[in-house]
């Protein structure tokens, strides 16, 4: 008898577990359809970086080398240069700035120690992820490329989402 | 001898090994795409409309690949096993009659390449033979995983052939014929106009001993284990790549479908169907409709249940399904004699 309460206790396991996969058939799928559709991306997300700018659009950085010295991936090489003019004249906000400020996206690892060690908020993640390239030396990222991935933010192929937006879009499904 | 009976044989075997090998490779198709589904993807959909033409491209890619034979296989066998694996599953196809026989260009067509009186025999004895090729590619592969995957697909197919040839058995005795044109045609009309005369309301245990039997005898989820990917890598064609390995991947399907066929003709009633009688071509239809319904289920049981172990596999194999084939053989009989 025991057999056959095993038997009919398998049976019963197995179409539930068919009736399980057979509810999911229709359910909204998760893909994205990615070059044909944007992806979508937490606020937080950790792209490739940009260099940020003040409210006049001088550049934040001041060559203080401690985005560099937190790189467990050593990917961020940075000269240092004065400008002693004023204010109006010069492009960046303290006399102190990077002349050079290079991210060498082949050696980094996109840990945001760089973002969280900057006490200038000079330095930000951003949201692009496309960052393949076909040759070894474009990898390494200039102070001009750096400086103006911070207005390609808005015409990148992701649609942010933050925490309360996609709880909204959950239910609103 | 009647050249249009050469003519009507090769017009036959062309449109059935057409059909079959296209519906072949859109079984593969048909099967990624649900499995997606049940796993929340969408499974493969950028080549073509809906990914139509996925398995065209999945064709090419095959021709294309590197062919790589192992330095230390044993290379006749090696290249032989494939062929072993194949040829007895496309071969069953000529048996499997898919409908009655019809009034065509002013002759009477049979619905099947031919027509053998033990044709369920023939098909046990040919689907038996594909386990050759497996244990040949397990072998001659000279790799530990693929010669597990061998011995494995032949232990399991020893167990469930005795269980599967039991739950026939049953049918057999029912229509009193190996002939499956003629287990069909028993099958015909209804009971009371509403419910169809088919074997599987009769013997429902047979059916569902045949269900399980075949899909072990296939190598199916959740009898795979002579392909078990976690820990065999790939079974018995691990070392198996380009056109090699998908032959191995169309006689799998081959054998599923000729399996679902033979499911339709002992239990489902073949071909059969309403109004098939005044219009004989509607038969294949139906028949192409139910094999259909046992894909779909290997598919979905395959996106539902987890691989046996193998001690599993044996013990249920030895100790539940023999002895119930068994029993279930003796209840037929009895009913058999009962009722007729």
């Amino acid at each position: 008898m025991s057999i056959l309460g095993e038997v009919v206790e398998s049976v019963k396991a197995i179409v539930k577990g068919l009736r399980v996969t057979l509810s999911y058939i229709p359910k909204e799928k998760l893909t994205n359809q990615y070059p044909d559709e944007p992806v979508q991306v937490f606020s937080a997300y950790r792209g490739e970086h940009y260099l940020n700018v003040d409210e006049n659009g001088k550049e934040r950085c001041v060559a203080c080398f401690l985005c560099s010295a937190a790189c467990p991936a050593n990917a961020i090489y940075i000269e240092a240069d004065e400008d002693l003019r004023p204010y109006k004249e010069r492009f960046t906000k303290e006399e102190r700035f990077a002349k050079v400020y290079n991210i060498d996206y082949g050696k980094c690892i996109l840990c945001g120690f760089c973002v969280e060690a900057c006490p200038k908020d000079a330095i930000k993640h951003g949201h692009n992820f496309e960052m393949a390239v076909t040759n070894f030396a474009d990898l390494i990222k200039d102070k001009t490329y750096l400086l103006k991935n911070r207005e390609r933010e808005s015409q990148l192929p992701v649609i942010i989402i933050d925490e309360i937006t996609r709880e909204k879009y959950a239910k609103a499904k | 001898m009647d050249i249009y009976k050469l003519i009507e044989w090769v017009v036959k075997i062309g449109i059935v090994f057409l059909i079959f090998m296209h519906a072949l490779a859109y079984i593969v198709l048909l099967e990624r795409r649900l499995l997606g589904f049940i796993q929340m993807r969408l499974g493969p959909n950028r080549v073509g409309p809906f990914g139509l033409l996925q398995p065209l491209a999945d064709g090419i890619k095959f021709f294309f690949k590197e062919e790589i034979i192992p330095r230390d296989a044993d290379r006749t066998l090696y290249i032989i096993a494939p062929v072993v694996a194949l040829v007895p599953a496309l071969t069953t196809i000529a048996v499997i009659p898919f409908g009655d026989t019809v009034n065509l260009f002013g002759r009477q067509i049979e619905l099947s390449i031919t027509r053998v009186d033990i044709s369920m025999l023939v098909i046990l004895a040919l689907t038996s033979m594909g386990v050759y090729g497996i244990v040949l590619a397990g072998w001659s592969s000279n790799n530990k995983y693929s010669l597990m995957g061998g011995l494995r697909s032949s232990a399991q197919m020893i167990s469930y052939e005795l269980s599967l040839s039991l739950a026939i058995v049953g049918v057999v005795i029912f229509s009193g014929s190996l002939d499956l044109v003629q287990i069909a045609k028993e099958q015909m009309g209804t009971w009371g106009g509403i419910i169809p005369k088919w074997n599987i309301f009769t013997q429902p245990i047979g059916f569902t001993l045949f269900l399980i039997s075949v899909i072990a005898e296939t190598n199916r989820v959740p009898f795979d284990l002579p392909e078990a990917e976690t820990e065999l890598v790939a079974g018995f064609h691990t070392e198996y790549s380009s056109m090699k390995f998908a032959i191995f991947f169309i006689a799998e399907y081959a054998n599923m479908v000729t399996a679902s066929a033979m499911a339709t003709l002992l239990f489902l009633g073949g071909w059969h169907g309403p109004y098939v009688e005044k219009f004989p071509l509607l038969g294949p239809v139906y028949f192409t409709m139910k094999i259909l319904f046992f894909l779909v289920l290997y598919i979905w049981l395959r996106g539902t249940l987890p691989r046996f172990r193998y001690d599993q596999l044996m013990k249920f194999g030895w100790k539940f399904m023999i002895p119930v084939a068994l029993a279930n053989v003796v209840l037929v009989a009895a009913l058999a004699l009962f009722l007729y």
